[in-house]
């Protein structure tokens, strides 16, 4: 295969471009009936139509000709673009921690892949060096790629190479490890990882950003400070999420693995402890504990590696009028285990109990959580309740329900014994399942109470 | 050199060896001489409903102190497309300002903050857009791709503008050329700045967002007046798509100035036309200093590589200062130094603007990069020196300069001195290469100051959070048809039918164009007196009169048919004009009666005549008849106005 003269163009376009002999790349001139345009021919997104072809003019915008509109096309020069992120070396610092960064696929620093649209990023040390100097005065960093794929692609596989790479480091004496994660599933892995990774030495920092770091607002360099700067010198060896706190530039907010969601599609502050307070907040200059029942770093280098996950386990969010043969076509499809997101306190109607008896009798684990996301599922208040318990469903306490969806999927990946099951579905890792809830764990400033407005007012959202 | 050293001559002298001549004396061959070459970037607010990139209200604004909650956010150089950073990225980042927006909520979603990506572009913004485009004949493109452009001063939270180019290629007439256009581009407009000191830079988001065309020319204007007129015709244009907003800062422009051998600077934000000869006359001259500088820099230094400055941390008590501010610098947290800038000698105090010497340049760089916020800084050759030579005199000697150098002295918080000391040499060393490039920021008096380094096309990105909008052929016809008059056309027009030209810039700057030619041809009105109704007397009673909402021009259409329909003279639309504006909402016989007329036929105003006369032989005190129908005029002519022509009136007389 020659050079792709033409990236991303197709159809009426491709065919314009090879009539007049003009290449992506090259500086056109371009008569049209609607006037001339001269500019250099970009590559084509390739989602995009096959009607225009994008020329960036000299003033550096971008603009679309209307191939129907071309009468004449020249190209009078070729320059192609050299994409290259620079790059300096790490510096070593005595006295400072060694932090792991794993990548897996995030963006940190990058720059623009034009036809896809699509945003490369810069991963070693070098190039994140280059683009965030001060991670130089957090930590010595090194990095290393596990795999690189998108945060909805990420799935068991990607859970337990994670867990065996992040054994392998804790093995090898490392200060702290720091996860590079699109956001989309972040608290998923941050779930699994907390189960397949039992008991870890040092802190395990999952991180991700919300604007993507080729803008100037990105939150992506402050994550990763905030990322090393925990992974580093916080004392908490656990499996976290590290993402701002508020909107504003101010200080990250440390979730648990287990109680961590994502609450909002684009906003910064997009991850919130659900029914308990986070552990802590990050700043460049240190970490102010929230929570004191954490677990604290160890000097020793063991970890129990767990690396296990049963693939035919799923999550049904209930609705009203839900069909009973949504479950029955789990159970027929050979699903080992299901998680409900039920109503309220945990209930589906009456129509699908049937379907759930047969769940339980053809041996399929069957758990319920809430759609509420705060509070206990509690099964016993409606006689609904205490008849699905009857069935077989299992109420699993206040785990949120994807968390609940991994722990289940990692349990049977251990065993099929459904007593065995319940038994690691109950115990509570990390909080997953807490004993109580703090008041001050429902904290939705919703409702324009005034005291919540002036306090909106007064510090910086 | 052994004469004593006085700045005030070296200014003066300076400036006549540049030959600087006061814009009004200046004539085309100063220009020609210094090689004066301008472009303009025109901004002018659209007139939509909502924002461009979501659906907030457009044109509702706030007060400084009147806001709901801050978003705080640093802004981060990015890699460009080629892997570089770009300059003024590098510049901004070194400022290390805290960016604090003022949210007002009726005005600011989660777009504004950045925490929403953006809604599909407001189409109406668009239209209104490609409308404009068409009156400046430019090349409609075929399909609209947004770019974001990049701001780091954090006057856009995202850090980008996105922007979009809508034509390309154009030309605008003024009275004697063409000018060329480069482009036109639909953009979102910026936060308003609250205050910016020390580290902090504070903004307000109500304007953020806002649609915004900026229309681009070519550097074709060749003396300051040019410039004006260019921006004037640019503004009519606007203004007569019916469809941008009015008032002040809905219309700005940046005007971009070089001169011969120098580099084109950008004056950002001047939002009065009037302001631009003087700005662009100066700023040609700084250059031209500037690059006088330089050569007087490349005769007493041969190796410019090899000059450096030598600085020295210095103890407040060993001067005798005479101001009270560096008498107390002796806190631990402001630190003094000394500089000495070999060979500078007379350079600090060479002219580079009305008022203002080169070693002005270097106290505004540390002001906006080291933000140090001034005073920062007094040096040997101050016009109007605080401080007495002694303190000079130890200073050269504490540094060991030559009678060649210039010394400084420059004091700022601890932390700023590197990128103080940094700053003062770059800009020192620029002193070689000529002129940088540079944005300014514009004064009342016509001076400008260093705003930041000028950015490079390298800052423009595809927006990949929007898909390019294809502008087929038949959105533009329908957009074509009905397009308004242009300025140059209805000047044409104006002129044939003979309308004073004092009228003109009135008339089109208000846009009433249309409403005049409506006037003239519905109501077959003469046209000179349909121009002066609106250009001296509409014009003079809005000097007078305050502003009421709800007047509208087409109300003097309304009048002017009404008086006809009653077959009352015309003229008595003039006492009318002011009721009318005062009170729009006043019917038409209100208004007759506030103004005193009453209908009567032209024999009742003639039937007093006999006695007007008797009257007037009784106390007349000028001789000759042309000063007793002057009398009788003044007393007749209320009584008469709207009841038969004034010039039968004095005809009869």
């Amino acid at each position: 295969m020659g050079e792709d003269f033409f990236q991303g163009y197709k159809g009426r376009a491709l065919e314009v471009l090879k009539k007049f002999n003009v290449r992506v790349w090259g500086q056109a001139s371009i008569e049209t009936s609607r006037g001339n345009f001269a500019g250099t021919v970009l590559p084509r997104a390739e989602n995009d139509d096959d009607r225009h072809i994008v020329l960036k003019i000299p003033t550096g915008y971008n603009v679309g000709i209307d191939v129907d509109n071309i009468l004449e096309m020249k190209e009078t020069g070729y320059k192609k673009a050299n994409y290259k992120i620079p790059e300096k070396e790490f510096p070593f610092t005595e006295g400072l921690p060694r932090v792991k960064l794993i990548g897996t696929g995030g963006t940190i620093a990058s720059r623009l892949d034009y036809r896809t649209g699509a945003v490369i990023p810069a991963f070693s040390p070098g190039e994140l060096y280059g683009a965030v100097p001060e991670l130089a005065d957090i930590c010595n960093l090194t990095t290393e790629k596990v795999f690189a794929v998108f945060s909805e692609n990420m799935g068991p596989d990607q859970y337990k190479k994670l867990a065996v790479a992040i054994g392998k480091e804790i093995e090898n004496g490392i200060d702290g490890i720091v996860i590079g994660h699109g956001t989309d599933t972040l608290h998923h892995t941050a779930a699994a990882l907390t189960y397949m990774v039992q008991n870890p030495p040092v802190p395990i920092v999952l991180v991700g950003s919300q604007r993507s770091s080729d803008r100037p607002s990105s939150d992506a360099a402050l994550n990763l400070m905030h990322a090393c700067y925990t992974a580093g010198h916080s004392d908490i060896a656990e499996v976290m999420v590290c993402m701002f706190g508020p909107t504003s530039d101010e200080y990250a907010l440390l979730h648990r693995g287990t109680r961590v969601r994502k609450m909002h599609s684009s906003y910064r502050s997009t991850f919130r402890t659900i029914g308990d307070t986070p552990l802590a907040m990050v700043t460049r200059k240190g970490v102010r504990p929230i929570k004191t029942d954490c677990n604290p770093r160890r000097k020793d280098k063991k970890a129990t590696i767990v690396p296990c996950f049963e693939e035919k386990v799923a999550m049904v969010y209930y609705y009203p009028n839900m069909q009973p043969d949504m479950i029955d076509s789990l159970v027929d499809n050979g699903y080992k285990g299901i998680i409900i997101a039920g109503t309220g306190l945990g209930h589906v109607n009456i129509p699908l109990y049937p379907s759930l008896k047969r769940a339980r009798d053809k041996g399929v684990a069957v758990y319920m959580t809430v759609q509420t996301l705060w509070g206990y599922v509690q099964m016993f208040v409606y006689e609904t309740g205490r008849e699905m318990m009857a069935l077989g469903v299992i109420p699993a306490e206040n785990m949120l329900p994807e968390v609940a969806y991994i722990k289940l999927g990692w349990a049977l990946g251990q065993t099929s014994d459904l007593e065995e099951v319940k038994r690691i579905m109950l115990a509570p890792i990390n909080s997953d399942i807490t004993r109580r809830e703090p008041y001050n764990g429902y904290l939705v400033y919703q409702g324009g109470v005034p005291e919540v407005e002036e306090f909106i007012r007064k510090f910086r959202k | 050199m052994k004469k004593s050293f006085s700045p005030l001559s070296n200014y003066k002298a300076t400036r006549a060896a540049i030959g600087y001549v006061a814009r009004k004396n200046a004539t085309q061959s100063d220009y020609d001489r210094i090689g004066f070459m301008s472009g303009l970037e025109v901004h002018q607010q659209l007139d939509t409903r909502e924002k461009l990139f979501c659906r907030c209200p457009g044109g509702i604004y706030q007060q400084d102190d009147d806001y709901d909650a801050e978003v705080i956010r640093h802004m981060r150089p990015t890699l460009s497309e080629l892997g570089e950073y770009d300059g003024t990225a590098l510049m901004e980042f070194k400022t290390r300002k805290e960016i604090i927006y003022r949210i007002k909520n009726p005005t600011t979603c989660t777009y504004e903050v950045d925490d929403t990506p953006p809604f599909p572009v407001n189409r109406e913004a668009v239209d209104i857009a490609i409308q404009i485009s068409l009156l400046k004949k430019l090349n409609i493109v075929g399909e609209v791709h947004i770019t974001r452009k990049q701001y780091l001063d954090g006057s856009i939270p995202t850090g980008f503008q996105r922007t979009a180019i809508i034509g390309v290629e154009g030309e605008i007439e003024l009275r004697n050329k063409k000018v060329r256009l480069i482009q036109l581009s639909l953009e979102e407009d910026s936060c308003r700045e609250v205050s910016d000191i020390g580290h902090t830079r504070i903004y307000k988001t109500d304007r953020l967002g806002m649609p915004l065309i900026e229309t681009v020319t070519y550097p074709d204007m060749v003396n300051p007046d040019e410039v004006a007129e260019a921006c004037q015709v640019i503004r009519f244009l606007n203004r007569s798509s019916g469809r941008v907003r009015t008032g002040i800062g809905a219309a700005r422009q940046d005007v971009n100035v070089s001169c011969r051998g120098g580099t084109r600077v950008e004056i950002k934000g001047v939002s009065r036309i009037r302001w631009i000869p003087e700005l662009t006359h100066n700023e040609a001259f700084r250059q031209y200093a500037l690059l006088h500088i330089r050569e007087l820099l490349h005769d007493r230094i041969k190796n410019a590589d090899a000059w450096a400055p030598v600085h020295k941390k210095l103890d407040p008590a060993e001067f005798p200062f005479r101001s009270r501010l560096l008498r107390g610098l002796r806190d631990e947290a402001m630190h003094l130094y000394g500089m000495v800038l070999p060979g500078f000698q007379g350079l600090l105090s060479h002219f580079t603007q009305p008022g203002k010497i080169f070693a002005d340049e270097i106290s505004d760089r540390l002001k906006v990069i080291a933000c140090i916020e001034k005073p920062n800084m007094t040096h040997s050759e101050a016009l109007k020196s605080t401080e007495p030579g002694e303190v000079f005199q130890a200073l050269r000697k504490k540094l060991g300069a030559k009678s060649a150098d210039a010394v400084l002295l420059f004091w700022g918080p601890a932390e700023d001195i590197p990128t103080g000391l940094e700053t003062i040499e770059e800009r020192c060393r620029m002193a070689f290469q000529g002129v940088p490039n540079e944005t300014r920021k514009s004064y009342v008096d016509g001076t400008t100051i260093f705003e930041r380094v000028l950015p490079g096309a390298d800052r423009m990105y595809p927006d990949t959070d929007s898909a390019p909008i294809p502008l087929k052929d038949e959105d533009i016809e329908r957009l074509g048809k009905n397009l308004p008059h242009t300025a140059i056309q209805a000047y044409l027009m104006m002129k044939k039918w003979g309308i004073p030209e004092d009228t003109y810039t009135y008339i089109l700057k208000k846009n009433l164009f249309p409403l005049v030619q409506e006037i003239i041809e519905v109501l077959e009105e003469d046209p000179v007196f349909v121009g002066t109704l609106f250009g001296h007397r509409m014009k003079h009673v809005e000097g007078q009169l305050e502003p009421v909402a709800g007047f509208k021009y087409r109300q003097v259409f309304r009048l002017l048919r009404k008086l006809r329909d009653r077959g009352y003279d015309r003229e008595l639309i003039k006492p009318m004009l002011p009721v009318l504006y005062e009170h729009p909402k006043m019917d038409f016989d209100s208004i007759l009666t506030s103004i005193g007329f009453r209908e009567m036929p032209e024999e009742e105003v003639l039937s007093n005549l006999a006695f007007l006369r008797e009257k007037y032989r009784s106390i007349r005190h000028s001789p000759g008849e042309e000063a007793e129908t002057n009398w009788l005029m003044g007393q007749l002519r209320s009584l008469a106005l709207g009841n038969m022509e004034l010039k039968t009136l004095r005809d009869r007389l």
